[in-house]
């Protein structure tokens, strides 16, 4: 088995399932000869010829509208944006077609593509490069939102993306593209959409997070378990629709809760989390819902950029705040 | 050094002139004379434009939502929809009604659709076909993708889409025609340039001469043709899909017509549009030019005519009775609303159609 980052499962995904199925494409800019500016589709090309991987005219409304065209008449498109900020001209084709062309035409059509992006920030990327938009997808009905956070859940979650019948965002945390590596068999076992996965048992303070946010958690975990505090840690993986039972049993148990997410805080997908904490978790909370997320501000260039990212620091120091009341 | 290194010319086809004649002078195509089916044809904008003014009426009378009507583009829709094949995948914008009854979509899908129940949508005719198309041009682009997924799969099948002179303003539009030039795809774009995008005039789309042009840029085929001359229409749709079917690439047609209604019920074109525009249209009928010439060739008459227009009120009648004893008697269930979001319907949806379920809206849908 081979020790692999977490780009690189996202290209054993891919191959994995052009093989098993004959009607997966991928579709995007420099996704070809190139493989991808951060490698996802490396040697793909190569091994499945340029008619299942097709280099297209730098367009992003094509794209998205193409491959709601493809997936409507058999296909299973896999566009690739190249960053998630060059996303928003696909939003007239994901929101009005992809996600609601089962529903418009009652069953009789529908659009299982994927479209991934290499997703936020902390790479010292330039302008618009940056951003955390995963709240923007998850606010729309018919399109499932799902941020992978290591290599063997980039595999699995990718694959039950790709097989999904219906239309799944798929953003792929750059920061930690290649931070670390996993042993991941290309068995071609998926792993279930709308699930949280719980990283790390605790039993004081439940941390909830998602994509390259998991490392900072982490290590909060740890940072907290030196002053005796036992952080449980939930990787919520699927944001839309969000698996809140999970989320809930956790709270029942630690009866604190902190979210974190890089994307501004107004509106995101951590709001959501703690309205429904709110409506269903209230008689176990001891202390207030903490969050911790990007200001609500653009995402500054790279010079600035790590005063705008959560840090362990902000994350220990909310945990800490929820432990006060007993 | 300077030189030229392109240069383009767009050709402008009509075969009957405005009084239904044939033109002198020109190469009339076979379909001038395939009389027999031009009868059909014929027969079919007339039921057309019977529903049309049907559907207005129910929507004056509370029967119907906002209809888009297709008064003066009967020729245009019925040359589109008849040259293609069942296989052949059809992306309308949302007033091609003619088009789609030649693919077998019912009078009653369409009455279903703009009276609110989106089981218009799944509609009799071919179940590949793409629904009616409200956010403008991004039909071009599903179409583009469905001819790349026949070409990629090697089916001899052509994808076909309709947008207005507004519609070609905007880059979905450009885009599918940049896409089908790079991948040589088998897509016919039609502009039905009905002059008026709402209120706006085809002048202020843009300065160039013809719309048709366009295609040019992305190196398609591109012509401009009368559209209100159902031969010169349907002759072009056919050239143009041969060429498609046999991998010769995308083409770009411009069907000149007039939007003879309002934008859709809900407009009043009386407040931007001068009368006597309109009144001149209206001397350039698409149903009263095929008429004559049909007449003329001995194929029609006033006693056909009348009988016909007898069957279209007849069957229109049956397709109004269809669709209201279907809303009335059969409507959605609210669980509908949740059922087609997704294949697999997650928990939270499944939490809200129990709510919905419990708090019905109180005397039917308004």
């Amino acid at each position: 088995m081979a020790q692999i980052t977490l780009v690189e499962a996202v290209t054993l995904a891919l191959a994995h399932e052009m093989e098993a199925d004959p009607t997966v494409v991928i579709f995007g800019e420099d996704v070809g000869v190139n493989g991808g500016v951060f490698r996802a589709t490396a040697g793909l090309q190569k091994k499945f010829g340029d008619e299942r991987v097709l280099d297209t005219p730098l367009a992003e409304v094509m794209i998205a509208g193409m491959c709601v065209g493809m997936a409507s008449q058999g296909m299973k498109p896999v566009a690739e944006a190249q960053f998630e900020g060059f996303m928003y001209p696909m939003v007239d084709h994901i929101v009005n077609h992809a996600a609601r062309l089962r529903h418009r035409t009652r069953g009789r059509m529908s659009c299982p593509v994927v479209f991934r992006a290499p997703w936020g920030g902390g790479i010292h990327a330039p302008e618009h490069h940056s951003d955390s938009n995963e709240a923007t997808w998850a606010h729309f009905p018919g399109v499932r939102t799902v941020i992978p956070s290591s290599p063997s859940r980039a595999y699995g979650l990718l694959l039950a993306a790709i097989r999904d019948p219906d239309p799944v965002i798929f953003l792929e945390p750059k920061r930690i593209y290649r931070w670390q590596r996993e042993e991941v068999e290309d068995n071609g076992e998926e792993l279930p959409l709308d699930v949280c996965f719980v990283l790390r048992d605790g039993t004081d303070v439940t941390l909830v997070t998602w994509g390259a946010m998991v490392k900072e958690t982490m290590e909060s975990a740890l940072e907290l378990e030196k002053n005796g505090v036992s952080a449980e840690v939930i990787d919520v993986a699927t944001v839309s629709p969000i698996d809140m039972e999970t989320i809930l049993e956790s709270v029942a148990k630690t009866g604190r809760c902190v979210v974190i997410h890089e994307a501004p805080k107004h509106c995101g997908v951590g709001a959501e989390i703690v309205a429904g904490l709110a409506d269903a978790g209230i008689w176990h909370l001891k202390a207030p819902v903490k969050r911790v997320t990007g200001y609500d501000t653009v995402m500054p260039l790279y010079r600035s950029e790590m005063n705008y990212m959560p840090s362990v620091e902000r994350i220990v120091h909310a945990a800490n705040e929820t432990l006060e009341f007993e | 050094m300077a030189a030229t290194i392109a240069s383009f010319k767009i050709d402008y086809f009509q075969f009957l002139d405005h009084e239904g004649r044939l033109i002198d002078g020109v190469q009339i195509p076979a379909i001038a004379r395939d009389l027999k089916q031009l009868v059909s044809l014929y027969q079919l904008m007339t039921q057309t434009r019977v529903f049309d003014k049907k559907a207005i009426a129910l929507q004056r009378t509370g029967k119907l939502g906002t209809y888009a009507s297709c008064l003066g583009h009967e020729a245009a829709h019925v040359a589109i929809g008849s040259a293609m094949r069942e296989e052949d995948c059809f992306a309308p914008m949302y007033r091609e009604y003619a088009a789609q009854f030649c693919r077998g979509v019912k009078m009653s899908d369409v009455l279903m659709y703009w009276g609110g129940d989106e089981r218009g949508n799944d509609f009799s005719g071919p179940k590949h076909d793409f629904p009616w198309c409200v956010p403008i041009a991004t039909q071009c682009l599903h179409a583009a993708g469905a001819a790349l997924a026949y070409k990629l799969h090697g089916q001899p099948r052509v994808a076909v889409s309709v947008v207005g002179d507004g519609g070609s303003s905007k880059g979905d539009f450009l885009e599918a025609i940049n896409a089908a030039s790079a991948w040589k795809l088998p897509l016919v774009l039609v502009i039905v340039n009905n002059q008026w995008a709402i209120s706006v005039p085809r002048s202020k789309q843009n300065t160039a001469r013809t719309l048709a042009q366009k295609g040019i840029a992305g190196g398609l085929a591109s012509v401009q043709v009368d559209g209100n001359d159902l031969i010169a229409s349907r002759w072009a749709m056919d050239k143009a899909i041969a060429a498609a079917r046999e991998g010769r690439g995308g083409s770009v047609i411009e069907m000149m017509t007039y939007r003879l209604s309002d934008h859709t019920t809900a407009d009043d074109a009386r407040r931007y549009r001068p009368q006597d525009e309109v009144d001149k249209a209206w001397k350039n009928d698409p149903l009263q030019r095929m008429r004559i010439y049909l007449t003329d060739q001995g194929y029609w008459d006033q006693v056909k005519e009348e009988e016909w227009l007898a069957k279209c009120a007849e069957r229109v009648q049956a397709a109004v009775e269809e669709y209201q004893d279907r809303i009335n008697n059969d409507p959605q269930p609210i669980d509908a609303m949740f059922n087609y979001m997704f294949k697999n319907i997650p928990h939270h949806l499944e939490e809200q159609r129990e709510l919905a379920r419990r708090f019905p809206a109180k005397g039917g849908h308004h």
